[in-house]
């Protein structure tokens, strides 16, 4: 309890003595988690509504497997963006392995099936409700789809929202590709690892505190979004 | 609403150019679920103008005539032209309004908006469609907070505005109170004397009176009889369709 307490009291230090090296790491966190976030979105969303709204043999197996890359883990992600980036490997060339950006490709894989696999769940309990009147008026999957995405876009925030928490909270794959290098790839998971190695739990646990607050001040704001939304009844 | 609302629903030049979908040829009709026989060898011909209601008891299979006419169902067996066409070929060319209308999580105006901008026709018309609905008002109203009268005369103006050939309404005015009810036939038998067909399911025979050309009575999952309103209910020829129109026929 001792050691909370002066976590506590660290964290809130830290944040008030304005740490350069905290706020760059708060802020690479950020920019890694939503720009990973968003990506996924892209790719996740329309994926998601497509499957919603189509039926095909073997439909049943593609849900399991959707459903299944959910629980996908960061590590084995994480090597497997590694072995594609190192320079050895078929993107090498890139020369992307220990950069934010192959942290944010190791991420949105990550979380782009958790977009996907909820995103379709939403989608289809909607289109159940549609699917009679869009076929009524002949639309296009294309208008389907894009009809679904923007009806359901307050649901679909907690979806966006449940990626970035995955993504924000994950330190195996970011620590493998991004190597956790001061002033360039290190995020608050993989400053609260080193920090942790090293015996300084206190700092650890006050960092691991600055993130659950960002956590909730992200979701805070996507649930006034949402009561918004709802109190305009377009939900 | 305004009866005397002078402003057209469907354009004056709102017919299609391509060769018309009409006459309707339903063939031995046959639609099953299971064990249970909906529809068994039902033959039907409709012709190109007016309105058609469609009656029968409950479950004889009205509402699924419909959907099948429409093709967003399929037959068991038989056969459905339109001119020709299957009704799948058609469906576009066709609008439905179903009992309870689905309308889109936007306001009042968007849900017009969308299918205008899905159908590539001229966006412009919203204002002017709304208004002709009594809706205009309620423009940026979320849909879903309409009254089931409101919502249904959207439903309505959403059909309309695709500028359908055919207009197919499922039981549109049921659990309405008389006003909406009566402000939905006013917007029915516009259409319809601008050159909509209607095809109307119903079972109240004040508005199957007040809107039919024909009457279409079922029973046992095929056409009972088929005549000119005013011939049909003074004088059903068929005892399903006099049992039912005394209250004896139900189910």
């Amino acid at each position: 309890m001792q050691d909370i307490g002066q976590a506590l009291g660290l964290a809130l230090a830290l944040v008030m003595s304005g740490d350069g090296d905290l706020f760059e790491i708060v802020a690479l966190s950020l920019r890694v988690s939503l720009s990973a976030m968003a990506v996924a979105c892209v790719i996740g969303l329309p994926v998601g509504a497509l499957v919603a709204i189509s039926r095909f043999p073997g439909r049943g197996s593609v849900l399991v497997v959707m459903n299944a890359l959910m629980g996908l883990p960061p590590v084995v992600v994480g090597l497997l963006v590694y072995l594609h980036f190192s320079r050895s490997g078929p993107l090498g060339f890139l020369g992307l392995l220990y950069t934010p950006t192959a942290m944010i490709v190791a991420q949105t894989i990550l979380i782009a099936p958790i977009v996907a696999a909820l995103s379709r769940q939403v989608l289809e309990d909607l289109h159940s409700e549609y699917a009679e009147q869009f076929r009524s008026l002949a639309l296009s999957r294309r208008h389907m789809v894009g009809a679904l995405l923007w009806d359901a876009r307050y649901s679909l925030m907690t979806v966006a929202l449940a990626g970035f928490g995955r993504a924000v909270a994950e330190v195996g794959a970011v620590i493998i590709v991004g190597g956790n290098i001061d002033h360039l790839t290190r995020v608050m998971t993989t400053a609260i690892a080193l920090e942790t190695s090293k015996g300084e739990l206190s700092l650890a646990l006050a960092l691991g505190i600055i993130l659950l607050t960002i956590a909730l001040g992200v979701n805070a704001a996507v649930q006034v979004l949402r009561q918004t939304g709802t109190r305009l009844a377009y939900v | 609403m305004s009866e005397s609302t002078a402003i057209p629903l469907v354009r004056e030049d709102a017919r299609p150019a391509a060769r018309s979908i009409l006459p309707l040829e339903v063939r031995g009709l046959g639609l099953r679920f299971g064990e249970t026989v909906v529809l068994d060898g039902l033959d039907l011909d409709l012709g190109p103008e007016g309105c058609t209601v469609i009656m029968g008891p409950n479950g004889v299979g009205k509402s699924l005539l419909l959907k099948l006419l429409h093709g967003l169902i399929e037959p068991c067996s038989g056969r459905i032209s339109w001119a020709g066409q299957r009704p799948g070929a058609v469906t576009a060319r066709q609008a439905m309004v179903f009992q309870k209308p689905v309308l889109l999580r936007r306001t009042v105006a968007a849900n017009l908006d969308f299918v205008l901008r899905t159908r590539g026709l001229d966006r412009s018309r919203v204002p002017q469609l709304l208004d002709h609905v009594g809706l205009g008002h309620k423009a940026d109203d979320p849909a879903r907070r309409l009254s089931g009268g409101e919502a249904q005369r959207l439903a309505l103006a959403r059909a309309l505005a695709i500028e359908p050939e055919v207009l197919f309404l499922d039981e549109p005015t049921a659990s309405l109170d008389p006003a909406s009810a009566h402000a939905i036939e006013t917007i029915v038998r516009q259409a319809r004397d601008r050159g909509v067909r209607i095809i109307l399911v119903t079972h109240d025979v004040g508005q199957a009176q007040r809107l039919a050309d024909d009457v279409v009575f079922l029973n046992r999952g095929r056409v009972a009889e088929k005549a000119p309103v005013d011939a049909f209910f003074p004088v059903p020829q068929s005892q399903a369709a006099r049992d039912y129109l005394t209250g004896k026929l139900v189910f």
